[in-house]
């Protein structure tokens, strides 16, 4: 894996593996249920323990989510969020938390609208440290792995159960920031429990590293055992979206207040489960 | 540019097309490729595809000097490629035999299609049924309810139909949940994409299984040359919304540059009132089901709603190789909107006695306007995708509204 000297992402990947700690990555997509909920949602997620924040931009076809982050994006949508809003929302947070790493995740077409280029820009003044896109194929890349060398900003890829050997090789080779290993077949969203295919890829994938790259697992992820579970079969951080989404839509009734300390106290219990690996 | 015919390069075609995809879809789109270029010159496969198209399907179908229109309209000469005639009652039924087909030598037993207006869903459900496969379409809740026919059509097939609630609930979204089936059962499942759309390799597989509407044009004209005056067509007019009538058609007189291809787009209600499905005429540069393509997009990448009298126009995106001809300016992407399409639905029903799609009527309309601008000893040949029972509630409901009669 290529390393960016100044990327927090990977300054945080080698405090927690300087602790011994498996990293917590939490998901909130931009602007829902709306802008400042969005902003305070993300607080409470850093203050309960998570190491990394995942932004995603709502788009309006979201081909690898399942309907939890479906719904949330298309509501999300309709209220009027869009790119700019949510990279408003980097800016408050980065403003808050000046070494949280920050991830965007989205679609190619939001970044291909504005030109890569422009938009990576923009992301990078804003205060993000890398992309998830999970269309973008290596195949594709060109541009878009230019684009982040020159602005040092972490291009993470993923890799899939069904994915061979010598891609994976490949992926390794040009993702910076951390792999996104996607743990199962299908899309995103909570599951009770995963199948021995699950964790034979990760234990490849983690051979096949050689303990050079930072493997992250998700999709699916949403309790403390998961994570022991990932953790003991090589995971360096654990990747949890749909859950949180869940959690806010079931209190969406309650105040803010409330919400944020149902968010704080679930992140806490998750990030007891990253410290404790054995 | 010559050798158009030579694309897709690498998965492209000049800058659109590629595999935008997720990572899970790789194995299976590397092995649908491997094993497509290892069929599409398989002796055995090509006849046993052509046993199908000529005894199920019944191709070759008749290229048709449409006089009474020509007369009507007082110009070149205009000839229907019936794919009305083709079994299913639209061209569609071209690509749904070859890729089963394709599915079968794979192995796969599960096929998945979406469906917009419900013509792919029921060739998709045909081909799997006379070649013993399982088929599952996705379409859209707001499609099911404006094709109820077409949705009882897919069940008396033996296909499973599943309604899509999420997004617009329309074609787009159909697209998107069988994507993620895909993704979801991807070592049993084969998915049929219904267009010259979505990643390398299926807008080259569909325009390849479509290409036979080209092929056959050349021989035919070549039959008819005392009518004609000359073996080749002046020009080519397709509808398109995905375009792979249009392709298909196309395809075979891509370098022949004697030869002048006109794509007709849904111009809806009008360009100006946002209410349409013009993609390449309007639309601009995007990643959309796996292709860097046109799109109708709103400033932020956002995909728009399209609106089009006929549903199997309504589609937010267009075949890459669309894209890189309208660059080159090798063909001219033009519309046509609701009220001209529903004008020659009428006049070639009552003129020729053959009731069009809707969508074909926006091609038909088109040719009308040319014919005009062009000389009698020249020809246009306008391929009539489909046929337009399937549309009659439709046209019912909007005659009123365009012509005022009831």
């Amino acid at each position: 894996m290529l390393s960016l000297q100044n990327n927090r992402i990977e300054k945080k990947f080698a405090e927690l593996k300087s602790r011994n700690q498996k990293g917590l990555i939490c998901y909130v997509l931009g602007g829902y249920p709306d802008a400042s909920t969005s902003e305070k949602i993300i607080s409470s997620i850093v203050d309960g323990g998570a190491d990394f924040i995942e932004i995603g931009i709502p788009f309006s076809d979201p081909i690898a989510d399942g309907p939890t982050i479906q719904e949330a994006s298309f509501k999300a949508l309709k209220k009027g969020i869009n790119p700019d809003i949510c990279l408003g929302i980097v800016r408050a947070t980065r403003k808050r938390y000046p070494e949280l790493p920050i991830v965007i995740m989205t679609y190619s077409n939001i970044l291909q609208k504005k030109g890569f280029r422009k938009f990576m820009e923009i992301a990078k003044e804003a205060g993000v440290d890398g992309f998830v896109l999970p269309d973008m194929t290596i195949e594709e890349s060109r541009e878009y792995l230019e684009y982040s060398k020159n602005l040092e900003l972490a291009s993470v890829f993923l890799v899939a159960p069904n994915t061979s050997n010598f891609r994976i090789k490949r992926t390794l080779e040009v993702s910076t920031g951390f792999v996104y290993v996607v743990s199962v077949y299908g899309t995103t969203g909570m599951r009770n429990s995963f199948n021995e295919y699950t964790l034979t890829a990760i234990r490849n994938i983690k051979k096949l590293s050689s303990n050079k790259s930072n493997i992250s697992v998700g999709f699916g992820i949403s309790r403390p055992h998961h994570i022991k579970l990932m953790s003991k079969y090589g995971a360096d951080a654990v990747i949890v979206g749909s859950a949180i989404i869940k959690l806010i839509d079931d209190n969406k009734d309650e105040s803010i207040d409330c919400l944020q300390d149902k968010l704080k106290k679930y992140i806490k219990s998750l990030k007891a489960a990253c410290k404790n690996n054995n | 540019m010559t050798n158009l015919q030579r694309f897709p390069i690498d998965g492209k075609y000049g800058k659109y097309g590629g595999k935008y995809i997720p990572e899970t879809l790789v194995p299976a789109i590397s092995e649908l490729e491997e094993a497509y270029e290892k069929l599409k010159n398989d002796s055995s496969f090509r006849k046993e595809l052509e046993y199908y198209l000529k005894n199920y399907a019944g191709r070759p179908t008749p290229l048709f000097f449409a006089k009474n229109l020509t007369d009507h309209v007082g110009g070149a000469k205009i000839f229907l490629k019936r794919e009305d005639l083709l079994h299913g009652g639209a061209h569609k039924t071209n690509n749904c035999l070859g890729q089963c087909l394709l599915a079968k030598k794979m192995g796969k037993k599960r096929i998945i299609a979406e469906t917009g207006a419900g013509q792919h869903g029921v060739g998709t459900a045909m081909a799997a049924a006379v070649l013993g496969l399982n088929a599952e379409i996705y379409m859209g809740s707001i499609d099911v309810e404006r094709q109820k026919l077409n949705l009882f059509r897919m069940e008396l097939l033996g296909a499973k139909v599943h309604h899509v609630e999420s997004g617009t609930r329309t074609l787009k979204d159909a697209i998107n949940e069988a994507l993620r089936d895909w993704i979801t059962n991807v070592k049993d499942t084969y998915y049929l994409i219904g267009s010259v759309v979505g990643p390398h390799p299926y807008p080259m597989i569909v325009r390849d299984f479509q290409s036979v509407i080209g092929e056959e044009i050349k021989s035919q004209l070549k039959n008819l040359t005392t009518t004609t005056g000359t073996s080749s067509p002046h020009a080519l007019v397709c509808c398109v919304g995905g375009g792979s009538n249009a392709m298909g058609t196309f395809f075979p007189f891509l370098d022949d540059n004697k030869v002048s291809l006109y794509g007709v787009e849904a111009g809806g209600m009008g360009i100006k009132t946002g209410k349409h499905s013009a993609t390449l005429k309007v639309g601009s540069e995007g990643i959309l089901h796996g292709m860097r393509t046109y799109l109708l997009q709103d400033e932020f990448g956002q995909i728009n709603d399209t609106h089009s009298i006929s549903a199997g126009l309504d589609y937010p995106g267009v075949g890459p190789q669309h894209g890189q001809l309208k660059d080159i300016e090798r063909a001219e992407y033009v519309t046509c909107n609701d009220k001209e399409a529903l004008d020659a639905f009428f006049k070639l029903s009552r003129l020729e006695g053959i009731i069009p799609a809707l969508e074909s009527c926006h091609a038909v309309s088109y040719a009308m306007k040319l014919a005009k601008k062009m000389r009698r000893d020249q020809n246009i040949i306008v391929t009539l995708s489909g046929r337009g029972d399937k549309d009659i509630d439709q046209v019912m409901k909007f005659r009123k509204k365009y012509l005022g009669r009831s």
